[in-house]
C-alpha cells in the first residue's frame, strides 16, 4: 500500500468515529517469581535469577505465587471489578525461545476479575473505561537477536535469551472498548494508561514503570463513518510511555482515515509503534494468527478466592487517585483547572510529598510546575526524574521562608541540587549563597558607603528617601548579592533617621 | 549367585539392621547380578555405580556411628528414567533427553535418598511413559525374565523386569494408564498406583499431568507398602499434591497378610465382562475371587456403565496434555540439538531436533493432542473426554457406596511376544483397559499376582476409594498370604 499524503486530523475526525481499546500489561512488584521462589530483581545479570520450574526444566512444577494473586484481585477492587468466586489458569501453547516451556500459564475464559470501570479525566470532562477483565499470568523471558541489520529474529546470526524475567507475575488489564470519544480519543488513551498506572502505584504492587517496562501497552485503534458498524481494528504493539500512547493512536487514527479515504480496508493485524518517527508498521497479519490452543492448566490447583477474604482487601483499598485528588485539591484551595495542570504535569505526587515536607502548597505548585517543569522539558524527560527530590524543594523553600535565600539565590541553590551537588543547605554553604543578614557585617557595610557617598547621605537625612537607592546599591556590590534589598534599606534609613 | 537377592526388602533391611550384611555389599551383589544378567533382560538404561556404592558405603558409615535409620536403609532400588536424578543421566527413554543430566532431584528421589534407599540406576521404559511394552524406548526393548521372548508390559517394563530379574529388590514406577500394573502383572511383580495427588509429581517428567503417578513396584505386597510410605505425602512443591496425612499403608498390608477379610465387601466390575479376555487370565481371576470370598470377604456384582468409554477418553486427555508438556522439548536449553548449522532458522532447528528426536508413538500422540486442543474442535474431543471423565468418576463414587474395593484382572492378556501389538495401536492400548478407569477417577489401585496361565503370570488388579490406599493394601496382602509369590525359570 503506497502511504499516499495523510489527511489532516480535523480532517479524519470530520469524517470518523474512533473507537479504541487498550491492554495493559504490568509487571508486579512482589519478592518473588509467579510459579518459583525466584527473586524479580530488575537488571541483574542474564540467567541469574532463575531455577529449574521458570527454566521449564523437565519434571519442574509451578505453585502460584499467594502475594500475586491478592495484588491481581486488589487491582481488580480498584478497577471496581467483580472478583471470580473460582477460576483457574490456562496453557497458552505456542513455540517462541523467550518461553522456557513453549507455553506461557495464563487465564482464559475464566480469569480472577471482569467487568470493573476506571473513570479518567480529560479537559475537565470525564471519561468512564470500561474493564472486561484482569488476569494474571506469568512474563516471558528477553531474546537479543544478534546480528543481522534488523534486530529482529529473521537474518539474526544468534540469539541470545535471558530467562531472568521468565515467571515474573504480570497482571494483564484489558478495557472494553471505548466509543463515543471522537476527537479526544488520544487523548482519552493517555489518560486512561495515566491513571491506571497511578491506580496501580497507588496500590503499592507495581512500580510501574513504563521506560524499565514494567508497564506495557497493546493499543487497539479502529475507525468508523458516522452512523455505520465499528470498523476493522488493529492493535498496536510496543506502545511503551504516556507520550508514545497518545501518538500511536493518532497516527494509527491518520493512517487508518488515509487507507479508508482510498477506498481502501482495513487488514485486522498487528502493528509495530516506533518512538523514533511516531510511526506504526505492519507485523503479522491476525489471519495467520497462532492457534494458542488454550486448556486449563492440569499442573495448578483451581484459585477460589474466599469472598470474606476478598472483602476484608476490598475495605482496606487505599484511597484511590480520584478520590485523592478530590481531597487535594480542597486542601490546596485550587481550582478545577489549576489542579489539572498540576495533573497534566505529572506533579501531584511530587507537590504532595513536597508539602509533607514542610512547604506551603502555593510553594510548593511554584516550584514543581515552574522552575522544575521547565528544567524537565527541556530535559525531555519525567518531571519526577528531574533530578530534585520533594525533600530537597521543601528545605529550598524553608531556606527562603527563613530569610536566609532571596528567590533569585534560591534558584541559583537549585541550579546546584539539580547539579547533583547535594542538598540545599550544603550547596548554600559551599557555594557562599546565603543572606548576609549578619546586621555587624551590614552595619559596616552600611557606614562604609555612607561615608563614600555624604552628598547622598545627606540628602536623605534631609527627607529625600529615594536617594536611598545609591546607597543600597553600594552595600549590595560590597556583599556581592549576598543581601537582601529590603533590609539594607531598612537599615539605612534608620542609621541616617537618627 | 548370592541368595541375597533373593530376598524381600524387608528381610534384607533387617538384615542390615542386625548389621549382618552391609549396604555395601548388599549393593554390590545386585550390581554383580546386572552385569550377568542385564545383557539378556536390558532392564536398566543407566546403572550408576560409583553412586551407588558411594551411597551404601555412607549408609554403612553412619549405621556404624550409632545412628537409628529406617527400615529401608541401605536396601538397593532401581528408578524409572522418568524420575530426574541429581546428576544422573535422565532420559525418559527418549533420543531427545541424550545425555542430559538433571540439576536437581524429584522430591520422591529425595526421599528415597533420605531413607536410606541406595539407587542403582535408571530403569529402561517407552519413551515418555507412551506404550505398554517397553518396546518404545529408544534404546531397545526390556525382555520379560519369565520367557525372554516376551514384553515386559510397559511403560515402566524396566523397573518390573528387573525385580523379576533380582536386579533389585525394589524399584520405582509410574502409572498414567496402568505403566506400573500392567508390567507388575505379566512379570508376576506387586506394582501399586497410589491416589493421584498422594504421591509427588515434582521431579517426574510429566507425560499426561492429570494423571501421572509415581508409585511403588517390588516382589511382595509388604515391600511396595514399605517404599510407599517412603514417598507419600504432602508436597508443596506440586500443587496437586493432596495436603493431607498419607494412609497408613504398612499397618493395612501387615494385617492383611493374617489373611481374614471378614466383613470386607468387594466388588466386581460387571462391564468388564470376558470378551477379548485371555481364557488363562479369566481363570485365574475367578480363582482369586474364589480365594476372596475364603478369605471371608462378600463379593458382589457392580455396575460402572460409562468404563466402557475410558479408553477413548483417555487417549484424548493424555495426548492433550502431552502435546503441551513435551512443547519444552526444543534444543534451546537442554538436550539434543539438530540442525544447528549457523544456517537454519531457529524453527528450522527445532523441527528437525523434534523431528529426529521423538519416536513415533510419541509423535502420534503429540499430533493427536494438537489436534484434539484445536480451537473449533477443543469441545467435540478434549471437552467431551473430560466429561466422559466425570461420568467414570461418578461410577466410582456410586460402586464406592456399596462395596470397599472393585477387583478386576490386571490386564486382559499375559506377557506377549514382542512385535506382536507393534503394528497396530489400538491392540496395544487393550492391555490398558482395565487400569485406564482408574487414572481417571484418580483413586488408588494395586496389582498382585495370582497365578499363572501357560507359564506366565497374572495380576489381579484392586482398586479403591481416592486417600483409601490402605484398603488395597489389605485386600492385596491378603491374597498373596493364599496364593503366594512367584519365582521366574532361572535366567
Ligand atoms: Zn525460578
Amino acid at each position: 500500500m503506497s502511504t499516499s499524503v495523510l489527511p489532516t486530523y480535523d480532517e479524519v475526525i470530520s469524517r470518523y468515529e474512533p473507537v479504541i481499546g487498550l491492554e495493559t500489561h504490568v509487571e508486579l512488584g512482589t519478592a518473588t517469581k509467579m510459579f518459583c521462589g525466584c527473586p524479580t530483581v530488575f537488571g541483574a545479570e542474564p540467567n541469574t535469577q532463575v531455577c529449574p520450574v521458570c527454566l521449564g526444566l523437565p519434571g519442574s512444577l509451578p505453585v502460584a505465587n499467594k502475594a500475586a494473586i491478592e495484588a491481581t484481585i486488589r487491582i481488580g477492587l480498584a478497577l471496581n471489578c467483580s472478583i471470580a468466586t473460582w477460576c483457574r489458569f490456562a496453557r497458552k501453547n505456542y513455540f517462541y525461545p523467550d518461553m522456557p516451556k513453549n507455553f506461557q500459564i495464563s487465564q482464559y475464559d475464566e480469569p480472577l476479575c471482569t467487568d470493573g470501570y476506571l473513570d479518567v479525566e480529560v479537559n475537565g470532562e470525564t471519561v468512564r473505561i470500561g474493564i472486561e477483565r484482569v488476569h494474571l499470568e506469568e512474563d516471558t523471558g528477553k531474546t537479543l537477536h544478534v546480528g543481522g541489520a534488523t534486530g529482529r529474529i529473521h537474518g539474526a546470526t544468534e540469539s541470545l535469551v535471558d530467562y531472568n524475567r521468565a515467571g515474573i507475575p504480570l497482571v494483564e488489564i484489558v478495557t472494553k472498548p471505548v466509543p463515543g470519544i471522537g476527537a479526544m480519543a488520544p487523548e482519552v488513551a493517555k489518560a486512561y494508561v495515566a491513571e491506571l498506572r497511578d491506580v496501580i502505584r497507588t496500590l503499592g504492587v507495581s512500580d510501574v514503570r513504563m521506560e524499565q517496562g514494567s508497564m506495557r501497552c497493546d493499543v487497539n485503534t479502529s475507525l468508523n463513518r458516522p452512523g455505520e458498524e465499528w470498523g476493522t481494528r488493529t492493535e498496536t504493539k510496543n506502545v511503551n510511555s504516556l507520550r508514545s500512547v497518545e501518538r500511536a493512536v493518532r497516527s494509527e487514527m491518520l493512517r487508518q482515515a488515509s487507507v479508508l479515504d482510498a477506498g481502501g480496508t482495513i487488514t485486522q493485524e498487528t502493528r509495530h509503534f516506533h518512538e523514533d518517527t511516531g510511526d506504526t508498521t505492519s507485523g503479522r497479519s491476525k489471519e495467520t494468527a497462532t492457534d494458542y490452543r488454550y486448556f486449563p492448566e492440569p499442573d495448578l490447583a483451581p484459585l477460589a478466592p474466599d469472598p470474606q477474604w476478598v472483602e476484608r482487601l476490598k475495605a482496606a483499598l487505599p484511597e484511590l487517585p480520584r478520590v485523592h485528588r478530590a481531597r487535594l485539591r480542597t486542601e490546596w484551595n485550587l481550582s478545577e483547572l489549576d489542579m489539572q495542570s498540576i495533573l497534566n504535569a505529572g506533579a501531584v505526587e511530587l507537590i504532595e510529598q513536597t508539602v509533607a515536607a514542610g512547604a506551603s502548597p502555593e510553594a510548593a505548585r511554584k516550584w514543581w510546575l515552574g522552575e522544575l517543569s521547565r528544567r524537565a522539558n527541556a530535559e525531555g524527560v519525567e518531571l519526577e526524574s528531574v533530578g530534585a527530590t520533594p525533600a530537597q524543594v521543601a528545605q529550598l523553600q524553608t531556606l527562603v521562608d527563613g530569610g536566609k535565600l532571596t528567590d533569585k539565590l534560591a534558584r541559583q541553590v537549585l541550579e546546584g541540587v539539580l547539579a547533583g551537588e547535594g542538598d540545599p543547605e550544603a550547596i548554600m554553604a559551599a557555594r557562599g549563597l546565603e543572606v548576609v543578614s549578619d546586621t555587624g557585617a551590614l552595619t559596616a557595610a552600611i557606614d562604609e558607603a555612607i561615608a563614600a557617598h555624604p552628598d547622598v547621605a545627606e540628602k536623605i537625612r534631609g527627607g529625600n528617601q529615594a536617594a536611598a537607592g545609591v546607597l543600597i546599591g553600594a552595600v549590595m556590590k560590597t556583599t556581592k548579592g549576598a543581601a537582601d534589598a529590603k533590609t539594607v534599606r531598612e537599615l539605612v534609613l534608620a542609621r541616617l533617621a537618627g | 549367585m548370592s541368595d541375597l537377592i533373593k530376598l524381600s526388602a524387608v528381610a534384607l533391611g533387617e538384615k542390615l539392621a542386625a548389621k549382618e550384611v552391609s549396604a555395601e555389599e548388599v549393593t554390590r551383589v545386585h550390581l554383580d547380578r546386572i552385569g550377568e544378567v542385564d545383557g539378556r533382560v536390558h532392564a536398566f538404561l543407566h546403572v550408576d555405580t560409583e553412586g551407588a556404592l558411594s551411597a551404601a558405603r555412607e549408609i554403612d558409615s553412619r549405621r556404624a556411628a550409632g545412628e537409628k535409620l529406617g527400615p529401608l536403609a541401605g536396601v538397593p532400588i532401581a528408578i524409572k528414567d522418568v524420575i530426574a536424578t541429581k546428576g544422573v543421566p535422565t532420559t525418559c527413554a527418549s533420543k531427545i533427553l541424550e545425555g542430559w543430566r538433571p540439576p536437581y532431584d524429584a522430591t520422591i528421589m529425595t526421599r528415597i535418598r533420605e531413607a536410606g534407599l541406595v539407587m542403582l540406576g535408571k530403569t529402561n521404559m517407552d519413551e515418555f511413559a507412551m506404550g505398554s511394552s517397553t518396546e518404545y524406548s529408544a534404546y531397545g526393548p526390556t525382555y520379560n525374565p519369565w520367557d525372554l521372548s516376551r514384553i515386559p508390559g510397559g511403560s515402566g517394563g524396566g523397573s518390573a523386569a528387573a525385580l523379576a530379574a533380582y536386579e533389585a529388590p525394589l524399584a520405582i514406577g509410574t502409572d498414567t494408564g496402568g505403566s506400573i500394573r500392567q508390567p507388575g502383572a505379566v512379570t508376576g511383580t506387586v506394582g501399586a498406583k497410589p491416589t493421584y495427588g498422594g504421591t509427588s509429581r515434582y521431579g517426574l517428567v510429566a507425560f499426561s499431568s492429570s494423571l501421572d503417578t509415581p508409585g511403588p513396584c517390588a516382589r511382595t505386597v509388604l515391600d511396595a507398602a514399605l517404599l510407599h510410605e517412603v514417598i507419600a505425602g504432602h508436597d508443596p512443591r506440586d500443587s496437586t499434591s493432596i495436603a493431607q496425612p498419607a494412609p497408613d499403608v504398612v499397618a493395612a498390608a501387615r494385617l492383611g497378610a493374617s489373611g481374614d477379610l471378614t466383613g470386607v465387601r468387594v466388588g466386581v466390575v460387571k462391564e468388564f465382562g470376558t470378551d477379548g479376555v485371555e481364557p488363562g487370565v479369566t481363570a485365574a481371576f475367578r480363582d482369586a475371587v474364589e480365594t476372596l470370598t475364603k478369605l471371608g470377604a462378600e463379593v458382589v456384582e457392580v455396575s460402572c456403565p460409562h468404563f466402557q468409554y475410558a479408553l477413548p477418553a483417555y487417549y484424548l486427555i493424555a495426548p492433550s496434555e502431552c502435546s503441551s508438556n513435551l512443547a519444552r522439548f526444543d534444543s534451546v536449553r537442554f538436550g539434543l540439538r539438530v540442525g544447528d548449522d549457523g544456517n537454519r532458522s531457529l524453527e528450522e532447528v527445532m523441527s528437525l531436533t523434534r523431528e529426529a528426536g521423538f519416536g513415533d508413538e510419541v509423535k502420534r500422540r503429540i499430533i493427536i493432542g494438537t489436534y484434539a486442543l484445536s480451537s473449533g474442535y477443543y469441545d467435540a474431543y478434549y471437552g467431551q473426554a473430560q466429561k466422559v471423565r466425570t461420568l467414570i468418576s461418578r461410577d466410582f463414587t456410586s460402586a464406592f457406596e456399596q462395596v470397599d474395593v472393585l477387583v478386576s484382572a490386571t490386564t486382559p492378556f499375559t506377557a506377549f511376544e514382542l512385535g506382536a501389538r507393534t503394528s497396530d495401536p489400538y491392540q496395544m492400548y487393550l492391555a490398558d483397559l482395565y487400569t485406564i478407569p482408574t487414572n481417571l477417577y484418580g483413586g488408588p489401585a494395586i496389582s498382585v499376582p495370582i497365578g499363572l496361565s501357560e507359564g506366565l503370570p497374572v495380576g489381579l488388579q484392586v482398586m479403591a476409594p481416592t486417600m483409601a490406599d490402605d484398603r488395597m493394601y489389605r485386600i492385596a496382602a491378603a491374597v498373596e498370604s493364599v496364593v503366594g509369590t512367584f519365582t521366574p525359570p532361572a535366567l
